[in-house]
């Protein structure tokens, strides 16, 4: 990895948020949508 | 035409022979004003720089507590759905409403200014500029403040969302209404900080009831 | 009528009806993950490992190739939201609403990321960790009203009435997001006469332009991904209240 230079922290931290920040993201949306489905399937629902 | 005068009379009636309701924002507008000094000093050069803010944002907070009374006791004893299946269009009667509105909540506001600008250490000038920034302003709370109050009527507990969602619409009015006050740029600053703000109040005032008017509508439904 | 005579059914009402549209979009969004994964990974190579330094920034910009794109994004997707708007109120596209509430969650957090990011770079450049400048506030503003959008939606009980009166607010804010921004710049330009940094210039050298453009994308395609199953779970749970409420009434249709 090249040199960050002297304000690497703000750097690595700016990445860091967005990385958490998404992961939190992309993790919520996925898990709704699989609560969802499995709500549905336990009702029986078996459509796409 | 009759109908429109109708409503705003009814308006008019119901707040000032009610429980008081005028007063009570006025009240709530001067010590909104009155407790800065005790939380920023009693300097008066810091409370003159910042009186025109403390004195829009004393009218923004006190038009907003007067929202909830706009369009929920209409709701709640029916008279909301006879507006609706009346012959006014609906954007007609909001538009009575915001001016019986602006009528009782931001012009007693106004007449109470002199003794903001006072105790906030105002000079004459700022002063009058004050009271012509809030006659072209507030005119643009009234609407926005009816608009958010339209689209919140039919939720309960709606009133603590419609000043939430009001807030930003109106920071174009706050940012211009001080503008208008203590320009820095000089005077050149405030005289076309009046213009925006008469225009916002205008287009508000032109644009919101039709809104409101289908925010009321599709909420009922 | 024959098998020959039933009308073929259009993209857009395969597209409007909830069930064909989640059979048609459902194979999609791997792949579109998978793209978009591979992006980031490309964007990010060129970030950290195939890029110079700004020789007035320094390593900071790097900073701008999540900073842009988040930026970007907390402004497209309240257009898409304007646009679903649009398309509750006035085309009555079954799926406008869906689309709308789909995507303000989306927005407030690319929102936040970019408020986020716009502190972490503001620091080095500008010394604090917030300015009252015009891009910034603007974007504080912008915030609030997505926040604003989604205790709206989560105000109603009955989702479906909540989507014409959210829609009428989206797009209200839709108009008056231009307003806040032109009064947000002018006051900014009276606190502030000395000019806070560019975010982007006009001269910026190709090789700083490869990674913002990567993941200028890479963002997107997220957003789409993310859309299209958030458009997926809110179809889903709209079928789980009715068949809830079915059973509830013990079976009897």
């Amino acid at each position: 990895m090249i040199a960050l230079g002297e304000h690497a922290e703000f750097i690595i931290a700016a990445y860091a948020g967005v990385f958490i920040g998404l992961g939190v993201l992309i993790g919520w949306t996925v898990i709704a949508n699989r609560r969802v489905r499995a709500r549905l399937a336990a009702l029986g629902d078996t459509r796409g | 035409m009759s109908g429109f005068l109708g409503v705003i009379r009814r308006e008019l009636r119901l707040a000032l022979t009610g429980g008081g309701e005028v007063l009570t924002l006025v009240l709530f507008f001067i010590i909104v004003g009155a407790i800065v000094p005790f939380a920023v000093g009693p300097d008066r050069d810091l409370l003159g720089r910042i009186a025109p803010g403390i004195v829009w944002i004393a009218a923004f907070l006190a038009m907003l507590l007067g929202l909830d009374r706009l369009f929920r006791p209409d709701r709640d004893d029916g008279t909301l759905a006879l507006y609706r299946l009346a012959d006014m269009s609906m954007a007609g009667v909001v538009a009575a409403k915001v001016i019986a509105h602006w009528l009782t909540a931001a012009l007693p506001l106004i007449l109470a200014s002199p003794f903001l600008a006072m105790i906030l250490a105002m000079d004459g000038a700022a002063f009058w500029r004050t009271v012509i920034s809030l006659l072209l302003g507030t005119p643009a709370l009234a609407a926005f403040g009816a608009f958010g109050a339209a689209v919140t009527v039919a939720i309960r507990g709606g009133g603590l969302l419609a000043p939430i969602l009001i807030a930003p619409l109106c920071v174009p009015v706050l940012i211009f209404g001080v503008g208008a006050i203590s320009p820095l740029g000089g005077p050149d600053q405030a005289s076309s900080a009046m213009l925006f703000l008469a225009a916002l109040s205008l287009m508000a005032l032109a644009l919101t009831p039709f809104a409101a008017a289908l925010a009321i509508d599709w909420g009922e439904e | 009528m024959s098998m020959d005579d039933t009308p073929k059914m259009s993209w857009w009402n395969r597209l409007a009806h909830p069930g064909q549209f989640l059979s048609w979009t459902g194979p999609l969004v791997w792949p579109l993950a998978a793209v978009t994964a591979a992006l980031f990974a490309l964007g990010l190579w060129f970030a950290f490992f195939n890029s110079p330094a700004d020789y007035q920034m320094g390593d900071t910009v790097r900073i701008m190739y999540v900073h842009v794109p988040t930026a970007w994004l907390s402004q497209f997707v309240y257009a898409a939201m304007a646009v679903s708007a649009l398309g509750t109120l006035v085309w009555r596209h079954p799926l406008a609403d869906v689309s709308m509430k789909a995507a303000a969650p989306l927005g407030a957090a690319f929102t936040a990321m970019a408020l986020f990011t716009g502190s972490m770079w503001g620091r080095p450049t500008w010394g604090t960790f917030w300015e009252w400048d015009g891009r910034m506030t603007s974007t504080l503003i912008l915030l609030f009203i997505y926040l604003g959008i989604i205790a709206l939606w989560r105000a109603f009980d009955d989702q479906l009435r909540a989507a014409r009166v959210v829609a009428v607010f989206t797009l209200v804010g839709a108009v008056n997001v231009p307003i806040i921004k032109f009064s947000v710049d002018w006051w900014s330009t009276l606190h502030q006469p000395a000019s806070v940094f560019r975010a982007d210039g006009p001269t910026m050298p190709g090789s700083l332009l490869t990674p913002l453009f990567i993941m200028f994308f890479a963002f997107t395609l997220l957003f789409v991904t993310l859309q299209l199953v958030a458009m997926h779970t809110e179809i889903r749970r709209r079928r789980l209240v009715t068949l809830e409420r079915r059973a509830a009434r013990g079976g009897a249709a």
